[in-house]
């Protein structure tokens, strides 16, 4: 499609998305109001920077179901995300949702070269998670075997990557060098399988990843990034050139943003990205602020594909932290600390890469009044709380005590994280 | 029972003189110290000459410190005196949770925690073994 096409097909389906949203959604329509917008004021997709933001915390005040458009009857499936203190986002889809999801997953496998002749390994998490039903679905979708491998259980998968002749697979960019390293350990060569195409994404990654995965894995290594509340894996992609990644324009509309003044940033320009769905059924989001900071390119692409490219996520504009291609808030930890009695209100948080999975260990002090002569006490203590994180963030923390007063009370948030991954 | 004091320490060099320099700064001896370890923290115990002036000084420095009461059995000391004390203990089902000994004034102490404490009372009066206080532990020094 030309770029006049693309922006006229935008242009139309932004009208109907508001005209939409205006009718069904009670948090839209009063914005909207309060703003003095009529759904036909908005006609052309320049029109879009009259709407408002959307961000994770609408979503979170209007939990569980309040941003949802479609009738409980049309939802066939529900996601789900971590929260920043406790409520998860909840994102229903209709099944006209999962087919526009399933096919932009299926456009993501096709520049990266997978058909329906390759057996494809899905290797993110399956449930809640929106990384491996959505994979999972674009691969049926285009007609390539299936293979639901999940995470975990690393051995069994790569005796089925070698036996099955798996082509392809999905996962974190860190789980693909932990595969790596397993393969070394159970005596599997690069030679022995036929990986071929790696989809790699649900957390940040550099080019000297992707050059360690493709020499030990012996297969070619491209970006895919989606979000949750947007859709999930698929909104955009890289093609053969690895050269930013593609988005589906179609369906979702990009902006930069400057995060501090929330004025629309020229092309090229880095901010925050923000998008809205133009197609969505089950919960649109007008201008959802992702949080992610990236920057759009300009140019054609020498694939020939005219979908603008978005770069690679430099940062975050919140101090979320990706851990194992989970979002954890440093605010989930806190409230977790904050209502254990044994410990100090003070906290921080390491974040390692070790032999290519990330480790996550909470320090946290122990209020003098439960000191014991006990170490068991203290071992139960680190578990108590270790179990609880896990409730919360669906991630394994280290606990690591400390005496009373270590910590350096600071009144940025700064020395509350040290994260050494070097991404 | 006589009080032992409990210290939280982190697992790096200097702590442990730290805690050795309070004391020695108050003028309060050591009369004997045990430390257990994990990988990242250990539990240092003492048995001072004046433990709650001990347990004030090193809380007040900003460690973590307490006090409890364990056991402390005053022993003859020749070979097999410590498999006789202990023997009464396993005999009635009650478990050591931590224990270490020491001699003083030619005596042999033993100090120790067991997980039914008013059980182990018992079995110590039952068995005429010979307990001391810290007043006794005083006489001694």
């Amino acid at each position: 499609m030309s770029r006049e096409d693309i922006r006229e097909l935008q242009g139309r389906r932004l009208h109907k998305i508001v005209d939409y949203v205006y009718h069904n959604v009670p948090f839209y329509r009063n914005k909207l109001q309060e703003m003095d917008i009529e759904p036909d004021d908005i006609q052309t997709i320049d029109d879009i920077v009259r709407l408002p933001y959307t961000t994770k915390q609408d979503l979170r005040d209007n939990y569980p179901y309040g941003l949802q458009a479609a009738p409980q009857s049309e939802i066939v499936r529900v996601h789900a995300s971590s929260g920043t203190t406790g409520n998860p986002t909840i994102v229903g889809y209709t099944r006209k949702d999962i087919g526009v999801w399933s096919e932009c997953m299926s456009r993501c496998l096709t520049a990266y070269g997978i058909t329906r002749e390759d057996t494809f390994s899905v290797a993110y998490g399956y449930g809640l998670f929106t990384g491996g039903l959505g994979a999972h679905y674009g691969v049926e979708n285009l007609g390539a075997t299936v293979v639901p491998a999940s995470t975990g259980n690393t051995e069994k998968h790569l005796r089925l990557i070698r036996d099955l002749g798996i082509t392809g697979i999905a996962c974190t960019p860190s789980y693909a060098l932990h595969l790596a390293e397993t393969m070394g350990k159970l005596g599997i060569r690069k030679e022995d399988i036929k990986l071929r195409i790696g989809a790699f994404g649900a957390e940040p990654w550099t080019e000297d990843m992707r050059r360690e995965i493709e020499s030990r894995l012996g297969l070619q290594g491209f970006n895919i990034y989606g979000l949750s509340e947007i859709m999930g894996p698929c909104v955009s992609y890289e093609c053969e050139c690895k050269h930013g990644s593609h988005i589906c324009e179609d369906h979702f509309f990009p902006e930069i943003i400057d995060p501090e003044t929330l004025q629309p940033l020229p092309r090229g320009q880095q901010g925050e990205l923000v998008f809205t769905t133009l197609t969505k059924e089950g919960m649109p989001l007008l201008r959802y602020r992702t949080r992610d900071l990236c920057s759009l390119m300009e140019g054609e692409c020498e694939c020939g594909r005219t979908a603008v490219r978005m770069t690679r996520i430099v940062g975050r504009s919140d101090d979320m932290l990706i851990i194992r291609g989970i979002n954890v808030f440093p605010s989930q930890i806190e409230s977790v600390i904050l209502s254990t009695q044994e410990f100090e209100p003070q906290y921080q948080l390491i974040v390692d890469r070790i032999d290519n999975l990330d480790r996550l260990t909470v320090r946290v002090e122990l209020r003098n009044e439960f000191m014991t002569d006990l170490l068991p006490e203290l071992a139960a203590l680190e578990h108590k709380l270790a179990d609880k994180l896990k409730s919360v963030l669906s991630i394994r923390a280290k606990v690591q005590l400390l005496p009373q007063g270590t910590l350096e009370r600071s009144q940025g948030k700064s020395k509350r994280i040290i994260d050494n991954r070097k991404i | 029972m006589i009080q032992q004091l409990s210290v939280f320490i982190e697992n790096k060099s200097g702590t442990l003189l730290q805690i050795l320099e309070l004391l020695k700064n108050a003028g309060i001896q050591l009369v004997a110290t045990n430390i257990v370890d994990t990988m990242d923290y250990g539990i240092c115990r003492i048995i001072a000459t004046q433990p709650k002036l001990a347990c004030t000084i090193l809380q007040e420095a900003g460690m973590s410190a307490n006090l409890n009461e364990v056991f402390a059995l005053q022993l003859d000391n020749h070979p097999g005196s410590a498999a006789d004390a202990i023997a009464a203990f396993a005999q009635e089902g009650v478990g050591i949770v931590y224990l270490y000994s020491f001699l003083l004034g030619g005596k042999g102490i033993l100090i120790f925690r067991t997980d039914n404490t008013e059980r182990a009372k018992q079995i110590i009066k039952e068995s005429n073994l010979q307990v001391i206080n810290e007043e006794d532990l005083q006489h001694l020094y």
